[in-house]
């Protein structure tokens, strides 16, 4: 089944040198060091020359594309240059594979595509990671600048069509701007809040001619980010740490991003306040650590639910106060004092109002705090929380995530889950697609480590997941990438398992096939009188498409696992196979549901254990 | 809902009004009045936004509009330290008969007449919203033919300038 293709071979090289960097440091500096790296003199090239020159100046190893029309005058220097170009099969799984490098590395990902189409397929992707906060650099190709605004053949107006989901675009009007332009997206989507930002480069630009000179000036006045907190609200906030009796720390996917993982453990232990990380921010602090209790929100554990509902100080670092972890706002955290630390000050307030504003990157702000508690503590300030431990450990212990086994003797999909989470271990990097597996496999996955977890948060984009687990082993090769994806997802976007296979990227990928649109039929279950209108996909009643033989014509290897007893061995079996992507088809019940839940627009205290199940909380304890 | 005046400097570059104006569709703001043009700097460009609105959910709208990288500057301008003024351009119907009348409108408001047709007077008046708005119903009743009225430009009063400081250095 190997299958060195001339696609890897040509490649092997270049890849032996593709290291991973440490998490995280996505810096002010990124642009400036790696421009350091190498600068030639100033050269006579084109403007495809310029861009090419370009991204080999500012670090780029690969990038995932499909050529065309408007942006082929690129492909050409790009031929020989030291950049990978991994060629994909539709547009929108290069943007998610960019995405899904850039969340397992901390680098930015960069992905290219042409005018018109090529260019409106990045939509989606686009939108997804402005929502997540992916540092993701699309470059588009853009019909001549003499054709632009006469509806020519393949123009769309995609700075315009991007305006309200990129961080910042640019339409390129002269070859010269090239190397400026560049360096500017990446500064911009790496540096304060991380984003997406999207280049649009007319056809006439790239095969103009122009000198390359590196490294560039970047002009960007009106771009600041605050980076530091202000001593005066981290010591407000280590007074308030001090004194509360209910505290947690709700943390989100800012803190990943900004690298701040080990202060955030420091400041955790430090305080001993329970700590709750959303699905943003799954790794930030090991799901085993004592003081974790789970995931907040729709499908959080009961305990986190209730510990944020009941707490009276709420510490947000890099997190936004999303509908999906409020439920309804009006209800949520009724006593709370809240400190909401963000580096991006348009979230603080925006949502919850907030007691002590901090603006700052997650990593200074929380090593500041770690620093202010300190002194507190010396001061003899110490608060006792252990009756709202004592409180919370009773719910953990009472409402523990768990589920039932299928009455109808199918496969269990959360014992599937869980078990590869266990075989596959917490080294693995798991990609999720959107829906009831995703949650699952934020539920029954242990997290242990930052950047392990990869899935659309905020824009819920099905089919993000063998895209993403495709970028993510690009850029970490020497690790286990397991795409957990529903055969809903899986439909949207398998063709990439062609280019994992042909450019060598053994990902894995365990569908979890219920046959159904899982979490649409759940509400419909639910809320609307059990009528599945339009979910059942027939993946199950027809066998189509047929997983397996589906993966093995994109040149995978295909299992299948239909009992429990067949789990262990067909993941095992997976692991084993390195030289090609897996697929595995896990045939599981289609009843299964998602459990705790919120139902959407209700409060937090309407949280259900499993379906008729509410908690029952002893309101006087709290 | 209050009236609020904000003066956004922006970088003088194309597609910038779009992102502005975008924004404020984006977040459910209804723009009032709108005025750009050039300022002392050619690379920095002015624009004026009125907006009726809470003052919670305009907070969040400025803070988003100075996530915008082109937009150097925002300052909301208070109306009582502020000068703040509209051009207006009115076609009045103005025969032999009402000719007089109308001048004399036109004189007591200061206003000025910029073209005569036979029967009518066009009519260019700046001033604040208020002077327009009681000039055009004393004009009213002779008969508007047509009129156009320019965004809100408003500057702050006393020697202090927004355009000073340090986040425009670069510009």
């Amino acid at each position: 089944m190997t299958r060195p293709t001339p696609e890897t071979l040509a490649h092997s090289a270049r890849r032996a040198r593709t290291a991973v960097e440490a998490p995280g440091d996505a810096d002010h500096a990124r642009a400036a060091s790696s421009a350091a790296a190498a600068h030639p003199a100033p050269a006579q090239v084109s403007g495809a020359g310029s861009l090419v020159r370009s991204l080999e100046a500012l670090g780029v190893d690969v990038v995932f594309g499909i050529p065309g029309g408007a942006i082929l005058p690129a492909y050409d220097p790009l031929y020989d240059s030291s950049v990978r170009h991994i060629l994909v099969r539709h547009e929108q799984g290069a943007g998610h594979a960019a995405t899904g490098y850039a969340q397992a590395t901390g680098r930015v990902g960069v992905c290219i595509a042409t005018s018109g189409p090529g260019a409106t397929n990045l939509v989606t992707p686009i939108a997804d990671a402005y929502m997540d906060s992916v540092p993701l650099v699309a470059i588009t190709g853009q019909v001549a600048r003499p054709a632009i605004g006469t509806d020519a053949f393949q123009e769309a107006d995609i700075q315009g069509i991007t305006l309200p989901i990129t961080k910042h675009n640019f339409l390129v009007q002269e070859a010269s701007e090239i190397p400026r332009v560049l360096a500017e997206a990446f500064h911009l989507a790496s540096t304060g809040r991380p984003g997406p930002v999207l280049v649009d480069i007319p056809k006439d630009v790239l095969q103009a001619s122009t000198t390359f000179a590196w490294p560039p000036t970047l002009d960007l006045p009106g771009y600041r980010p605050t980076l530091h907190p202000h001593g005066k609200q981290i010591r407000e906030a280590a007074r308030l740490i001090s004194s509360a009796r209910r505290p947690v720390l709700y943390v989100g996917g800012g803190v990943l991003k900004a690298g701040a993982t080990e202060g955030l453990r420091r400041l955790a232990e430090l305080t001993g306040i329970p700590v709750v990380t959303t699905l943003m921010a799954l790794g930030a602090f090991p799901d085993s650590h004592q003081q974790h209790l789970g995931m907040p929100g729709m499908h959080g554990t009961v305990a986190a639910v209730y510990g944020l509902q009941k707490a009276d100080l709420i510490v947000a670092l890099g997190a936004r106060f999303d509908d999906r972890v409020t439920g309804k706002l009006d209800s949520f955290a009724p006593d709370a004092t809240v400190v909401h630390a963000d580096i991006d000050p348009a979230e603080i307030g925006k949502n919850r109002h907030a007691d002590v504003p901090i603006v700052g990157d997650a990593r200074h702000v929380i090593d500041e705090l770690v620093t202010a508690v300190t002194t507190e503590r010396a001061a003899g300030r110490t608060p006792d929380i252990s009756d709202w431990w004592a409180q919370l450990n009773d719910l953990r212990e009472r409402y523990p995530l768990g589920y039932e086994e299928p009455a109808d003797g199918t496969l269990s999909p959360q014992y599937v889950i869980k078990r590869l989470g266990e075989i596959a271990g917490p080294d693995t990097i798991y990609v999720a697609g959107v829906g009831q597996h995703q949650m699952w496999a934020s539920q029954f996955i242990s997290y242990e480590k930052p950047q392990t977890w990869l899935n659309s948060g905020g824009l819920g984009t099905m089919g993000y997941a063998v895209p993403a687990a495709m970028g993510a082993k690009v850029g970490r090769p020497e690790t286990v990438v397991w795409a957990i994806d529903g055969d809903g997802c899986f439909q949207m976007t398998n063709q990439e398992l062609a280019t994992c296979a042909l450019e060598g990227i053994p990902v894995k990928i365990a569908v979890i096939n219920n046959g159904n649109l899982g979490m649409v039929r759940q509400w419909q279950t639910l809320f609307y009188g059990e009528r599945y209108s339009n979910t059942d996909l027939g993946t199950h009643k027809h066998r189509i498409p047929d997983f397996v033989k589906l993966a093995e014509a994109l040149g995978c290897v295909g299992l299948r696992c239909e009992t429990a007893e067949e789990v262990d061995r067909t993941i095992e079996m997976a692991m084993s196979i390195n030289d090609a992507p897996v697929v595995i088809d896990f045939v599981v019940g289609k009843d299964a549901m998602v459990w705790p839940m919120v139902a959407a627009g209700t409060s937090n205290d309407e949280i259900m254990f499993a379906r008729g199940v509410r908690p029952a909380f002893d309101e006087d304890d709290i | 809902m209050t009236i609020h005046t904000l003066s956004v400097l922006v970088e003088n570059k194309p597609g910038v009004l779009a992102r502005v104006s975008g924004l404020f569709s984006r977040r459910g703001f209804n723009i009032d009045s709108l005025a750009v043009g050039e300022t002392e700097n050619p690379d920095v460009s002015r624009i004026t936004i009125v907006v009726n609105a809470e003052s919670s959910p305009l907070e969040q709208v400025t803070k988003q509009l100075n996530k915008l990288v082109n937009v150097l500057k925002i300052v909301e301008l208070d109306p009582a330290t502020s000068v703040a003024r509209e051009l207006l351009l009115v076609k009045v119907r103005a025969d032999r008969n009402a000719r007089g009348q109308v001048l004399e409108t036109v004189n007591l408001f200061r206003a000025r007449v910029v073209d005569v047709a036979a029967d009518t007077l066009t009519v260019e008046a700046t001033g604040t919203p208020d002077k327009l708005d009681a000039l055009l119903r004393d004009l009213e009743p002779f008969g508007i033919k047509e009129m156009v009225q320019s965004g809100l430009v408003a500057i702050g009063r006393g020697s202090r300038a927004i355009t000073a400081g340090p986040a425009l250095r670069a510009a």
